[in-house]
């Protein structure tokens, strides 16, 4: 009972706060800065990737960074949740009888469909980590990358999705009422969506960390066989540390495929789970922070760079000039360049497992606990 | 019974040339128990710089020399690609962990592919005619390319050659004690980082041979050309049971005539489905692969 009190209050508390970020990003929009919009769609729609990102990113630390399994196939577990989940409302929605087209009418089938991808994509998770975890290390991650490859081939396969060309209307997200007014659509509408999503997330593989479980998780990743000898079931705990990462994957695929309106399976290869891995490596091994901040850096990156090329200006030398505008180009160059050099200098990744947390910077919330028989005596 | 023989030509045309990098996959975890992800791109990079090579020096006229003098400066480059790779990337982080190691050999591999799409461009292009490919019927429909002759010959030759090399030579020799013991090997006054970088170099140098025959036979080049291969020459290696050489010749033999019997008689759509598949299997059922030996983990 008290859990699930705790869970409504969370679940309150986030939908609050979403509602209080988009009112915000809402009065915004009707204002200029030096005649441009202060929020364009454009921006609206590099903020939900990022989201995207970050969701994958947390979940994909629950394995990576808490459980030390290394996993090379989140982009499969993706693409499972993102297809099952755009299937279900592209054949609901524009079938034979579609619902009612208010919000009270759709409103189920997505978050229907959402959940069918995340399930989906747990099944496919369990079905990958049972016979995976019983390899370590690099075996490991070459299996998980060969099921993620195999996923997006046998998606490319099933014509019904689109085949090898992609899955194209996929009904975007409905708008929300109390947005509905004054040119909130499109992308707006999503980030409603994914807002929520990344407190679910961040809450889930937070609660888990801090949980018996979470450090049944780290007493793994530190040292296995210590762990089962302290009687951990470790099997266990990975497959469902890899099943719940996977089924976050999967809904924040389903996301992604709404956001969007079409998936294309080649969007969901190796290279993708890979730019996933530089996140958490970017960001810290072990740490949601670090996560979050790994996601926002580098999806936002082709925009930083667009920005640093539009630093050219005839006061620069010419060489200068002509290297910022290549920058653009230069995405996956930058990238690959810095996973190395995060490797080579600082390997537990820019935060390591620091975690950003609000009680410790407001000061040590000691004041409730049971002072320490040190302290008593001093 | 044609279309089987056929079928089996053209598999162990691709085998070879699966073999031959799955060679570098094989020797690079026998020393260092690394997965060097990177061994596709260096195959990719042997094919550029015969590109580049064919067309600087205006070879016109195809001709045998011309074949030897295009894949020696091919293999000499990427073996020195490959040193480099080594020394500034892998070296550095061998102190941390193997997973570290993992992911610097990704970086690197994500660095050549796109490093390669930025100055090479990414569209495909035509591999110069460096050697006349003409059709040869064997009996009945049955035909084989001098091309596929020539890659078989030369991967036989290459292939003996490293085996020389690996058995025969003190070098040889101080390459396998390394991969049977890093710690004791050193101890014996080995000079471990030079057998390392040795092994990188001959592999590289073997991938880029792959290289070039896989440009003269099949034409097409492009920077991203080295990432399913090199993937597959990995399962290949797996197959075989990496870090045995024997196995890794098998491996890339096998896996080139399932591959192609599969897209002969089944689905051509499902060839890339079916080596992951393989490569699944084997690491499940028997992870030492077909020829390699499990070891026991010391606690």
């Amino acid at each position: 009972m008290n859990t699930l009190l705790r869970i409504l209050a969370w679940l309150g508390a986030s939908i609050v706060a979403v509602t209080i970020v988009e009112s915000i990003l809402k009065s915004l929009k009707n204002y200029q800065i030096m005649g441009s919009d202060i929020i364009t769609d454009y921006g609206l729609n590099i903020i939900c990737l990022m989201g995207i990102s970050i969701s994958l990113a947390v979940s994909l630390q629950l394995i990576n960074g808490y459980t030390g399994q290394f996993s090379l196939g989140h982009a499969g577990f993706m693409a499972v949740g993102g297809y099952v989940a755009a299937f279900i409302t592209k054949s609901t929605l524009t079938g034979a009888n579609p619902p009612d087209q208010s919000l009270l009418g759709t409103l189920p089938v997505y978050i229907f469909a959402l959940c069918a991808g995340a399930l989906a994509a747990a099944i496919a998770g369990l079905i990958v980590g049972i016979p995976s975890l019983r390899l370590k290390g690099d075996y490991l991650a070459i299996v998980t990358l060969g099921f993620g490859e195999i996923i997006r081939l046998v998606i490319e396969n099933i014509e019904a999705v689109g085949g090898p060309r992609g899955y194209i209307g996929i009904p975007k997200f409905p708008k929300w009422t109390w947005l509905s007014a004054g040119g909130f659509e499109g992308t707006f509408s999503s980030l409603s969506w994914i807002f929520l999503f990344i407190i679910i997330t961040i809450i889930v593989v937070h609660n888990i960390v801090e949980s018996s479980f979470g450090r049944s998780l780290v007493a793994i990743r530190d040292n296995e066989i210590a762990a089962e000898a302290m009687g951990i079931d470790t099997s266990f705990y990975k497959v469902l540390a890899f099943t719940i990462s996977a089924a976050l994957a999967g809904f924040a695929g389903g996301l992604y495929a709404h956001l969007y309106g079409q998936l294309v399976p080649n969007t969901f290869n190796f290279v993708r789970s890979v730019e996933i891995i530089i996140m958490i490596v970017f960001g810290g091994m072990g740490s949601i922070t670090g996560a979050v901040l790994g996601a926002i850096i580098l999806t936002g990156l082709p925009e930083w760079l667009r920005i640093m090329a539009g630093l050219r200006s005839d006061s620069l030398p010419s060489w200068i000039n002509k290297s910022l505008g290549y920058l653009p180009d230069l995405r996956m160059i930058i990238y690959s360049s810095l996973l190395i050099l995060i490797m080579l200098v600082r390997p537990q990744g820019i935060l390591g497992n620091y975690e950003f947390s609000l009680s410790k910077l407001l000061g040590k919330s000691s004041k409730n606990l049971p002072k320490t028989t040190e302290e008593k005596k001093a | 019974m044609e279309l089987f023989l056929q079928q089996l030509i053209n598999g162990i045309v691709q085998g070879s040339i699966y073999a031959l990098i799955a060679l570098g996959y094989t020797m690079v975890y026998g020393v260092l128990r690394l997965i060097n992800f990177a061994h596709g791109d260096v195959f990719m990079l042997g094919a550029f710089i015969g590109f580049y090579t064919a067309n600087l020096l205006g070879i016109s006229q195809p001709s045998v020399g011309a074949l030897i003098l295009v894949m020696t400066v091919s293999m000499a480059g990427s073996a020195a690609v490959g040193l480099v790779i080594e020394r500034f990337a892998y070296r550095p982080v061998r102190k941390f962990s193997r997973l570290t190691s993992l992911i610097t050999a990704i970086g690197v591999s994500l660095l050549l592919e796109y490093a390669a799409q930025f100055v090479f461009g990414a569209t495909p292009k035509s591999f110069p005619t460096i050697f006349e490919t003409q059709n040869i019927s064997l009996f009945g429909n049955v035909t084989i390319s001098n091309d596929s002759i020539l890659i078989i010959i030369v991967s036989i030759f290459l292939m003996v050659m490293l085996n020389l090399i690996v058995f025969k030579t003190k070098l040889g020799k101080a390459m396998r004690a390394v991969s049977f013991n890093l710690d004791v090997a050193k101890l014996m006054g080995i000079n471990t980082d030079f057998i390392i970088a040795f092994t990188f170099a001959l592999g590289s140098a073997l991938a880029a041979a792959a290289g070039i025959l896989y440009s003269v036979h099949f034409t097409k080049i492009d920077p991203l050309m080295g990432l399913l291969i090199g993937l597959k020459a990995f399962v290949a290696a797996v197959l075989g049971g990496i870090g045995n050489i024997t196995g890794a010749v098998l491996g890339g033999l096998l896996l080139g005539i399932a591959e192609i019997m599969v897209s002969g008689y089944i689905s051509s759509s499902y060839k890339d489905v079916f080596a992951f598949l393989i490569l699944i299997l084997v690491l499940i059922v028997k992870p030492a692969g077909l020829l390699g030996s499990a070891a026991q983990e010391k606690v």
